[in-house]
């Protein structure tokens, strides 16, 4: 069954949609992630206008990311406190975000910088990520209790919160800042940045896992519905109809990745996460090295 | 020497054109549809296209009459952009601005193309593909910008927006023709302008035109609508659409489950 979309102009098969929706929503309910990433690239390959599927992408997100949250949420793995406190740095961050993708824009090499940056954070936290889970998964089977890390840097900063949910008691400092740099990474990469939020949140802020997905679901929410309002009000790029489609899908997913979620252990969740990530990088990174099979491309309007 | 009888036939037609009092045969036109709905179920769209030939004289003698049929959608300018690889990547470098490229182009044909029109009328008239599209000033730094023009007819050949379909058209008797044109699924809004040109002996006698309407309606119209007219909003509403199917999901999901 075919669905024509009022904004895109093209006409795609709905079951595409609601499947893609589908698996993009379920690993945003297993691993924490809005799944930008994902859904972004998977839209150019429909022959969705650019434009529209990165506004579109970050509309959906709101959606799967509610769902998954309303679940963590009742099982208590939201810090909601630190979400707050995210949430302040991610959306100075991406005001600032967008004011240098405007600039960028104007300077004609936004596409190549975009992809630069996926390639770059991808592989930098995908490959973080596999040794270091790789690593714990190891302890965990010889036995031996993985050792927390210390972060001396950021023990010694005042404005000291406690965070009760992670168990943490820092300054709101580290945490402002992670959420500001995520915030301008997701303005000039159109995700909501949750594939960088969870490594940081673990890495930097040392949270614990089953608390970073909610956490990080949580300001994802905030910082994707900015971002569909900033589009749909600037570049008249998100389509609803679209939207609703992956969304049909990504909510029904999102449930199922959840309980997934929540059969499998941390460190299993993390390497798979990191394998997904550094899948999507590699892709990416052949398309930029290896010789297009179409060396032109066309674009009307102001896209 | 051929070329030179090829020049010498075209004169000759050129005088004897002028000679004839205009029109000796008339194109009489319908469609079996001059507007196109854009639902949401839109899949596309054939169009069927057919028509008469009124004349007050016998059928003229010499070679048969041709029909040639275009249908261009709105045109607009288009960025072509090529890639180049730099240091082992590849990116955008040059860009070329053509002018104005009819977002949908389909012609259809009563014989092979050469049979059909000359090239001075093609280029008179604009019927082919690459006349259709206008491409003035490419950049000093570009030398090719002919290679920006023909990859806009390429890209928009395979994806079924050119067409150009010789010998489609039935004419019988030298009177009635009849042919369909495919619209695809992906077209954009806008009068599209259609053209039935008769030719005998690459020539053309007579033409005519009329619009086909390419319009979206219900749902899409007032969704396109609400996203340029109300942008604020359109996006809050997309918004809200998203909390709450979110929301209701998580609901329908906990029920299911207690």
């Amino acid at each position: 069954m075919q669905l024509y979309l009022p904004i895109a102009e093209v006409s795609v098969n709905l079951f595409v949609l609601l499947g893609l929706g589908g698996i993009v929503g379920m690993l945003s309910g297993m691993f924490g992630v809005g799944g930008g990433f994902l859904i972004t690239p998977l839209l150019f390959f429909l022959g969705i206008p650019p434009a529209v599927a990165v506004a579109t992408g970050a509309n959906q997100i709101v959606a799967s990311s509610i769902s998954a949250v309303l679940a963590h949420l009742k099982r208590k793995t939201v810090d909601l406190r630190m979400g707050f406190v995210l949430l302040i740095g991610g959306m100075t961050g991406s005001g600032f975000g967008v004011y240098i993708f405007n600039i960028l824009r104007e300077m004609g090499q936004v596409d190549l910088l975009v992809r630069l940056c996926y390639v770059l954070f991808l592989g930098m936290i995908g490959g973080l990520m596999f040794v270091e889970s790789l690593r714990a998964l190891r302890n965990s089977k010889r036995g031996t209790p993985p050792k927390r890390r210390q972060h001396g840097w950021v023990h010694g900063l005042p404005f000291k919160v406690r965070f009760r949910t992670s168990g943490l008691y820092i300054s709101a400092i580290p945490p402002l800042m992670v959420g500001f740099a995520v915030g301008i990474l997701a303005a000039i990469m159109g995700v909501g940045g949750g594939f960088i939020m969870v490594p940081a949140m673990i890495y930097l802020l040392g949270m614990p896992t089953k608390v970073v997905i909610g956490t990080s679901l949580f300001q994802i929410i905030f910082v994707t519905a900015f971002t569909t309002l900033l589009h749909a009000t600037t570049s008249m790029t998100v389509d609803i109809v679209l939207a609703l489609a992956l969304i049909l899908g990504g909510v029904v997913g999102a449930q199922f990745g959840n309980v997934i979620g929540m059969k499998l252990k941390a460190e299993q969740l993390r390497i798979l996460l990191a394998m997904l990530v550094l899948a999507v990088c590699g892709k990416i990174g052949l398309e930029l090295l290896l010789r297009p099979a179409e060396i032109y491309t066309l674009s009307t309007g102001g896209s | 020497m051929h070329r030179l009888a090829a020049v010498l036939i075209l004169l000759a037609n050129a005088v004897s054109a002028q000679q004839i009092p205009p029109p000796q045969e008339e194109v009489v036109l319908g469609l079996s549809q001059d507007q196109v709905s854009i639902s949401t179920d839109f899949d596309g769209s054939n169009i069927l296209i057919f028509g008469a030939i009124k004349r007050e004289t016998p059928i003229p003698e010499g070679p048969p009459l041709e029909v040639l049929i275009t249908v261009a959608g709105p045109s607009v300018p288009v960025t072509v952009r090529r890639k180049e690889r730099r240091l082992g990547i590849w990116v955008n470098t040059d860009a070329v601005e053509v002018d104005s490229a009819p977002s949908f182009y389909a012609i259809a044909t009563s014989a092979p193309w050469s049979q059909t029109i000359s090239d001075i009328e093609d280029l008179r008239h604009r019927v082919s593909i690459p006349r259709a599209i206008r491409s003035v000033g490419a950049p000093m730094t570009v030398q090719d910008s002919q290679s920006f023009t023909e990859a806009v007819i390429r890209i928009r050949t395979d994806n079924g927006l050119y067409q150009l379909a010789e010998d489609t058209i039935e004419v019988s008797q030298q009177t009635l023709f009849d042919t369909s044109i495919a619209m695809p699924a992906s077209l954009t809004e806008g009068a599209y302008r259609t053209r039935i040109l008769l030719t005998r002996n690459g020539m053309v006698i007579s033409q005519r035109e009329t619009v086909i309407e390419v319009r979206k309606v219900g749902l899409e119209r007032w969704l396109y609508n609400l996203s340029r007219e109300q942008p604020l909003y359109y996006g809050l509403l997309a918004v809200a659409i998203a909390i709450a199917a979110g929301w209701g999901a998580s609901a329908a999901f906990r029920l299911i489950r207690s």
